[in-house]
């Protein structure tokens, strides 16, 4: 019977994606670690940020910088989408890119319009498709983002909502649960939604250099810049722990087709030998 | 002898973290030198060095690309930039990343990559195919 030799290279390819997705598996494995060191170093600066921002709030209380301003009527709507470069990680972009779609459509539906700027690969090839304007776009962010390569895509947005022609950003990304969950997230990232901040019962009077306006608009520009870059390195961190997931499975599943074909194997390679011997005995009987 | 704690923390790291006897940074109006019991402040850093003389007399530098300082009486925050930053650098970097979407918009590689997307797809459903006769096969 032929079916034995076809059967064998099957077996062989098989077992070769079984190498390649196993090895995926590990080395996403040890990515995982990398990029959630990377998260939790990035902590610090957005903790101190935000204490900075409450001290200046408070110590001007009349002051109001626009992007702390909610505005009436929302007529353009801006998101920051995060996703990944590349594929093989199983539904993570794509049920980040449905939630947003759903939002996208709850605004349109109000007739607001809509933009975009999209951090990776992946969101760039999915909404290019959508009728969404995609003012500006970054992608190969690497294992280590920097914040540099992110404070472009940003100012666009930012000056964006500066001049009007946006009167809400939304950042949406992935959010690092733990190795097996990872939830797609859309935040409000301006207006600024107020913060009720714990440690402000000491409240000084600064000596400001230059004035307390255009520091609050620094601070409140790398505030936004800090947000995005934790965002980003959120997504990665889902990003390796969502395709080690996905590899995992492959892995698994290779293994239960390999076991199928190998009785296949056995049952063609029986059925050869069950016929010759019959095809010999009806031989020599004939004889 | 007093001391103030002082972070030194940037978007990416966190720098250094403990006590010091005196600060010494670049602000955007000159030179600062924080003792312990500074008055409140908040200014604007220059790219520059930040010392940190630690109450043993050992100092350490880091070079800051600008930031923020403030000054509590009794901790010192350095908000670090990790890039310089500037009005015209910034610029420019909106300018690229409007280029690369612009760019991305303009290539036609979208259609490649339908295409791609569809043979693979054709190929799956043939291996799928396959792999169900050949189940029939094994049940008869």
């Amino acid at each position: 019977m032929a079916g034995a030799r076809e059967i064998t290279g099957k077996i062989r390819s098989i077992e070769n994606t079984k190498k390649v997705t196993s090895a995926l598996e590990m080395v996403s494995a040890s990515k995982i670690r990398k990029s959630q060191d990377l998260m939790n170093a990035s902590r610090p600066y957005a903790r101190m940020m935000r204490r900075v921002m409450g001290h200046l709030h408070e110590a001007n209380p009349e002051y109001r910088h626009p992007f702390t301003i909610e505005r009436d009527e929302v007529r353009n709507v801006g998101y920051i989408v995060v996703s990944t470069d590349r594929g093989l990680c199983g539904g993570l972009n794509t049920n980040l890119f449905k939630s947003v779609l759903a939002d996208m459509a709850e605004w349109q539906g109000k007739g607001a319009e809509v933009s975009m700027v999209t951090l990776g690969k992946k969101a760039f090839s999915f909404f290019r498709r959508v009728n969404v304007e995609i003012p500006a776009h970054a992608a190969e962010l690497g294992e280590q983002p920097q914040i540099e390569d992110l404070i472009g895509s940003i100012k666009i947005m930012l000056d964006a909502y500066r001049d009007g022609s946006i009167d809400r950003v939304y950042i949406a990304y992935n959010d690092f649960i733990n190795t097996m969950s990872q939830r797609p997230t859309l935040e409000r990232l301006l207006p600024l939604p107020e913060t009720d901040d714990e440690d402000l019962r000491d409240i000084w009077d600064y000596i400001y250099e230059p004035d307390a306006e255009a520091l609050l608009d620094t601070v409140l520009v790398r505030y936004i810049e800090a947000l995005v870059y934790q965002a980003v390195l959120e997504n990665l961190a889902s990003e390796h722990a969502a395709r080690m997931i996905a590899m995992k499975n492959a892995t698994e599943n290779a293994g239960e087709l390999i076991d199928e074909l190998k009785l296949a194997y056995n049952k063609a390679r029986q059925a050869a030998i069950t016929q010759e011997i019959s095809e010999i005995v009806g031989g020599a009987a004939a004889v | 002898m007093s001391t103030i704690r002082c972070d030194i923390v940037s978007a990416q790291e966190e720098i250094f973290s403990g006590e010091a006897a005196m600060v010494f940074a670049t602000g955007t109006m000159g030179e600062l030198g924080i003792s312990p019991r500074h008055a409140p402040l908040i200014t604007a850093l220059k790219p520059g060095p930040v010392r940190v003389q630690k109450p043993d007399g050992e100092e350490a530098f880091y070079f800051v690309s600008g930031g923020i300082l403030e000054v509590q009486p009794h901790v010192v925050t350095v908000l670090a930039d990790t890039a310089v930053r500037g009005a015209d650098i910034d610029e420019a970097a909106a300018q690229r990343a409007k280029e690369e979407a612009e760019r991305e918009l303009a290539d036609r590689t979208g259609e490649l990559e339908i295409a791609e997307a569809q043979a693979k797809l054709a190929e799956a459903i043939a291996q799928l195919q396959a792999l169900q006769r050949f189940r029939k096969k094994l049940k008869r």
